[in-house]
C-alpha cells in the first residue's frame, strides 16, 4: 500500500470567507461614528473612558485566557474590544475613571469568563458590567453632565428621559426637542446620545449582515406600538413614540446590544419573540417603572430566556409534519 | 426567467469555467484495470472469474444474489491477473478483480442492440438495468434497479431527472446533457415506462442556459417538462430538488417513493439508455478532472477501474503544491490519501488543489448562520454540541439523522467549526448503537 501523499480531511472542502474576527471587527467599525460623536460632545473625558475601558477589558481577557489555558488568539478576536467599547458608551461621561475600570473588569469576569468565555456567556458582558456599576455606584451612575456643545444650567442637568420621568416634562411641554435627540446635543451616556451616528453604524452592520435585522425591527415596532397607544390616549401626559425611539439607550440597545449573537436566539422565530419581549419591557419600565430608562434591564432579562427560546423555537425539519 | 428553488442553502464559488466548455473525451484505457467488487450501496458482489481467466469488455465479472446490490463488468478485454484487496476511494481496501488490458477491446458477444427499446415492458427494463450493473451516478451509487421497483402501495407519478450538478467545479453532467441530450431524454422515458409514472421533469440550474435552450428547441415527443432552477447549493440534493420542483416534502426518514417520485441523475439515465438500447453494461462513466491543482483540467469518459493517477497524468499531472485530492465535488467529496485508487461507478470527479493553511477554530458564537443555511431545517450547532457531549437521544430527537452532510453549515460557519464531522460522528454512534441493540 502506498503512503498517503495528500491531506485527509472530512468534507466540505470549501469554506466561505466569514470569520469570527471579521464579524467582530465589523461591529467595531460600525461603532466608529458614535464614538466620534462622543469625542465631539464630551472631548477628553470620552477619550479617557474609552481607552481605560478597552484596555481593562483586554487585560482581564488575557489574564483569564492564560489562567484557563485557552488559545491566546481569542484575545484578538475583537470580542473583548467590543465589550470595552460598548461598556464605555453606556457610562455617564462624568464617571470617575476607577469606576470605569471596575466596570470593565466585572464585564469580562462576571459577564463572560465565569460562563466559559466567548460563546458560552448568557448575558451581554458589557451590560453585566453596567448593571453592576448601576447597583454599586447608583449616584455616580446617574449624575449627568451636558455636552460641551450645550453649556446650560449645569446644576440641575438631567437626561431627556430623566426630564420626562422626574420633571413631568411632557405635562409642562418641556420635552427635549427631537432635533437634539437626533443629532445628540443632549446629556446622557457617552455613546448613546447621537441617534444619527448610531444609525449610520447600524446600517453598516445590517448591510454586512453582521446582525439579525429581526431584533432591532422587533424592538422598535413593539415599542412604537406600545408608547404610541399611550401617546394617542394622552398626548399631554405621555411622550411620542418618536421621542422614545430617539431618547436614551434605545438605538444602541436595539442595534448593538440586543443583537449580540452569543446572547440572542439562533432561530428566526426565537429572535422575534426575544425582540418583542425586550421592546415591551422597555416600554413598561419607561412608562411605569421606577427608572427613567429600561433598555439595559430589558435586554438582560430577555437574555435569560435565550436558552429556552433556542430549545423551543427550532425550525421545522424538512418533511416534518409539525414542529413540536 | 422565473426559477424554482428550495429553502435555505448557500452560494459557494462555482469554479466551473475551467471545464464547462471542454467536451467529454475518452481516457485511453490503462494497461491494467482494478475493478472493485463493491462500488455501490448494498451487498458486495462475488467474483464470477478467477485468476488466469480471459475476459471480454462488458463481460460480467461479479454478481451478488442480494436484491440490494449491483453486478460489475470488465471495462477492458484481457486476462485476470489476480483478485485481491486493493485501495478503494471509499476507505477500506476491498477485493478487486485486476485485469491486464490486451488493448483490443474485444466486446462480449452477448452485448447486442435492441431494435425498439421504448416498447419493452417494465419488467424487462428492470432486468436489463440490473444485469448492466447500473447504480446512481450522482455519487451515492444506489442500485438503480431497486429505484425502478417502487413498492406496490406507492404509485409513482413523476420522474425527476437531476441535471443540477450543484457541486462547484464539476461539469461532467453539464457536458453529458449538451452532448447526449437524446440519450438522456430517452433514458428518462425508459425510467418513466419502468415505474409507470405520468411525466418527466428535468431540473437544470440556471447556470446551464445552453442546455436549457438546446432542450427547448428539441421538442421531444415525451411527457417531458424542462424546469430551470436557481443556481444554489445543494439544489441537486434529492429531497430539496423534490421540494423545489413539486413542493412536496419527503417525510423524515422516508424516500422519494413516499411522495410518488423517482429521482435519477442525468448520467444514470444515459447509462440506462445505453444498456437497454445498445446492450452496454456500465463499465465507463463521465467525470470531471479539475481544480487548481490539475495542470490541464478536462471532462473525461473513464473506464471503471482506471486509477486516479491515470486520469491525472492524462490531464498533465499535478501542479506544484497540490496537497489535497478529492473524489467527487468540493462540498461532499471524499479526500483521498493517494492517487493509487481506482475510478468506481460513483466517481463524479477527481479534484486536486493546494489546501490553504488550517483555519483557526473559535467557539460557537451562536450567529445562527448554520441554521439559516441548513437545507434540512436543522440546528447544526446544537446537534454538534450534543454529538460532542454524547447526548445521542437528544441529537436524534432533534433530527441529526436527517442531516444529508451537504456541508452548507460548515461552509458558512465563521467560527470554523467542523460541524459536518461532528454530525457524522453523532450519526455513526447512533447507527452503531441501534445495530448493537438489534443484534
Amino acid at each position: 500500500m502506498t503512503n498517503n501523499r495528500f491531506i485527509l480531511k472530512s468534507s466540505p472542502h470549501f469554506k466561505g470567507k466569514d470569520s469570527v474576527p471579521k464579524i467582530m471587527y465589523a461591529v467595531i467599525v460600525s461603532l466608529i461614528p458614535a464614538i466620534a460623536a462622543s469625542f465631539y460632545f464630551f472631548r477628553m473625558r470620552a477619550l479617557l473612558i474609552y481607552l481605560l475601558s478597552v484596555s481593562a477589558c483586554l487585560i482581564t481577557e488575557a489574564v483569564f485566557l492564560k489562567a484557563r489555558k485557552k488559545p491566546m488568539h481569542s484575545l484578538w478576536d475583537g470580542s473583548a474590544i467590543i465589550t470595552g467599547l460598548l461598556l464605555a458608551m453606556t457610562l455617564p461621561p462624568s464617571l470617575s475613571l476607577e469606576i470605569v475600570v471596575i466596570g470593565a473588569v466585572v464585564s469580562i469576569t462576571l459577564g463572560k469568563h465565569v460562563f466559559g468565555g466567548l460563546g458560552d456567556n448568557i448575558f451581554n458582558p458589557a451590560l453585566v458590567g453596567r448593571a453592576f456599576l448601576q447597583v454599586a455606584f447608583p449616584v455616580a451612575m446617574t449624575t449627568w453632565i451636558p455636552p460641551v456643545t450645550n453649556q446650560i444650567n449645569t446644576a440641575t442637568y438631567a437626561t431627556p428621559l430623566g426630564n420626562l420621568k422626574f420633571q413631568t416634562a411632557a405635562i409642562q411641554g418641556a420635552l427635549t426637542p427631537l432635533k437634539d435627540l437626533f443629532w445628540g446635543n443632549i446629556g446622557g451616556c457617552l455613546g448613546e446620545t447621537s441617534a444619527v451616528a448610531l444609525l449610520l453604524g447600524a446600517a453598516f452592520l445590517l448591510y454586512k449582515r453582521a446582525i439579525d435585522w429581526r431584533i432591532p425591527v422587533g424592538i422598535i415596532s413593539i415599542l412604537t406600538v406600545f408608547t404610541g397607544i399611550f401617546w394617542l390616549t394622552g398626548p399631554d401626559k405621555y411622550a411620542s413614540p418618536a421621542f422614545h425611539l430617539l431618547a436614551g439607550g434605545l438605538i444602541i440597545g436595539a442595534f448593538f446590544m440586543a443583537t449580540d449573537m452569543v446572547t440572542s436566539p439562533i432561530s428566526p422565530l426565537g429572535a422575534w419573540i426575544y425582540a418583542l419581549g425586550i421592546g415591551l419591557l422597555i416600554g413598561i419600565i419607561r412608562l411605569f417603572g421606577g427608572f427613567p430608562e429600561g433598555v439595559m434591564f430589558s435586554i438582560l432579562l430577555m437574555n435569560t430566556f435565550v436558552p429556552l427560546l433556542n430549545r423551543y423555537t427550532r425550525p421545522r425539519i424538512l418533511g416534518e409534519r409539525s414542529a413540536p | 426567467m422565473k426559477t424554482k428553488t428550495f429553502h435555505n442553502g448557500i452560494h459557494p464559488q462555482e469554479l466551473k469555467e475551467a471545464t464547462s466548455n471542454k467536451s467529454l473525451q475518452p481516457l485511453p484505457a490503462p494497461e491494467k484495470v482494478i475493478i472493485p467488487l463493491h462500488q455501490h450501496f448494498g451487498s458486495p458482489a462475488e467474483p464470477l472469474v478467477k485468476k488466469g481467466d480471459e475476459v471480454l469488455m462488458g463481460q460480467k465479472i461479479g454478481e451478488s444474489k442480494s436484491f440490494f446490490s449491483a453486478c460489475v463488468h470488465a471495462s477492458v478485454s484481457g486476462k485476470v491477473i489476480k483478485i485481491e484487496n486493493y485501495n478503494h476511494p471509499l476507505g477500506n481496501p476491498v477485493p478487486a478483480v485486476i485485469i491486464s488490458n490486451d488493448g483490443e477491446d474485444r466486446i462480449f458477444p452477448d452485448i447486442k442492440e435492441h431494435k425498439d427499446p421504448l416498447s419493452l415492458n417494465p419488467e424487462k427494463i428492470r432486468q436489463i438495468v440490473k444485469d448492466a450493473g447500473i447504480v446512481g451516478l450522482g455519487g451515492a451509487a444506489f442500485p438503480t434497479a431497486v429505484k425502478l421497483s417502487p413498492p406496490k402501495d406507492k404509485p409513482i407519478d413523476t420522474i425527476i431527472i437531476n441535471g443540477c450538478e450543484c457541486e462547484p467545479v464539476l461539469t461532467a453532467d453539464h457536458r453529458l446533457m449538451l452532448e447526449y441530450p437524446d440519450d438522456i431524454i430517452k433514458g428518462a422515458e425508459l425510467v418513466r415506462i419502468a415505474t409507470g409514472a405520468e411525466k418527466i421533469i428535468l431540473g437544470i440550474e440556471n447556470n446551464k442556459q445552453d442546455v436549457y435552450k438546446l432542450l427547448q428547441k428539441k421538442n421531444y415527443a415525451f411527457p417531458l417538462e424542462i424546469s430551470l432552477l436557481k443556481t444554489k447549493y445543494p439544489q441537486g440534493a434529492e429531497k430539496n430538488l423534490i421540494s423545489a420542483l413539486l413542493k412536496r416534502a419527503v417525510p423524515r426518514g422516508g424516500l422519494p417513493f413516499d411522495v410518488g417520485v423517482v429521482v435519477q441523475n442525468v448520467g444514470t439515465v444515459k447509462a440506462i439508455w445505453d444498456a437497454v438500447a445498445a446492450g452496454k453494461p456500465l463499465y465507463e462513466r463521465a467525470l470531471t478532472v479539475s481544480g487548481a491543482g490539475i495542470t490541464s483540467p478536462k471532462n473525461l469518459i473513464v473506464r471503471i477501474g482506471s486509477l486516479f493517477q491515470n486520469a491525472i497524468d492524462y490531464c498533465g499531472g499535478l501542479q506544484d503544491g497540490a496537497n489535497i485530492l478529492v473524489m467527487g465535488g468540493p462540498m461532499m467529496g471524499l479526500a483521498q490519501g493517494t492517487a493509487d485508487v481506482p475510478v468506481i461507478k460513483g466517481t463524479s470527479g477527481i479534484l486536486a488543489w493546494a489546501e490553504p493553511e488550517q483555519i483557526t477554530e473559535y467557539n460557537c458564537i451562536s450567529c445562527g448562520r448554520c441554521v439559516s443555511y441548513c437545507p434540512m431545517g436543522l440546528v447544526p450547532t446544537q446537534l454538534m454540541k450534543y454529538s460532542k457531549l454524547g447526548y445521542l437521544s437528544e441529537a436524534e430527537s432533534r433530527g441529526i439523522m436527517d442531516c444529508v452532510e451537504c456541508g452548507s453549515c460548515q461552509y458558512s460557519c465563521p467560527a470554523g467549526i467542523p460541524l459536518v464531522h461532528w454530525l457524522r460522528v453523532g450519526k455513526h454512534k447512533i447507527t452503531d448503537l441501534k445495530r448493537k441493540k438489534s443484534a
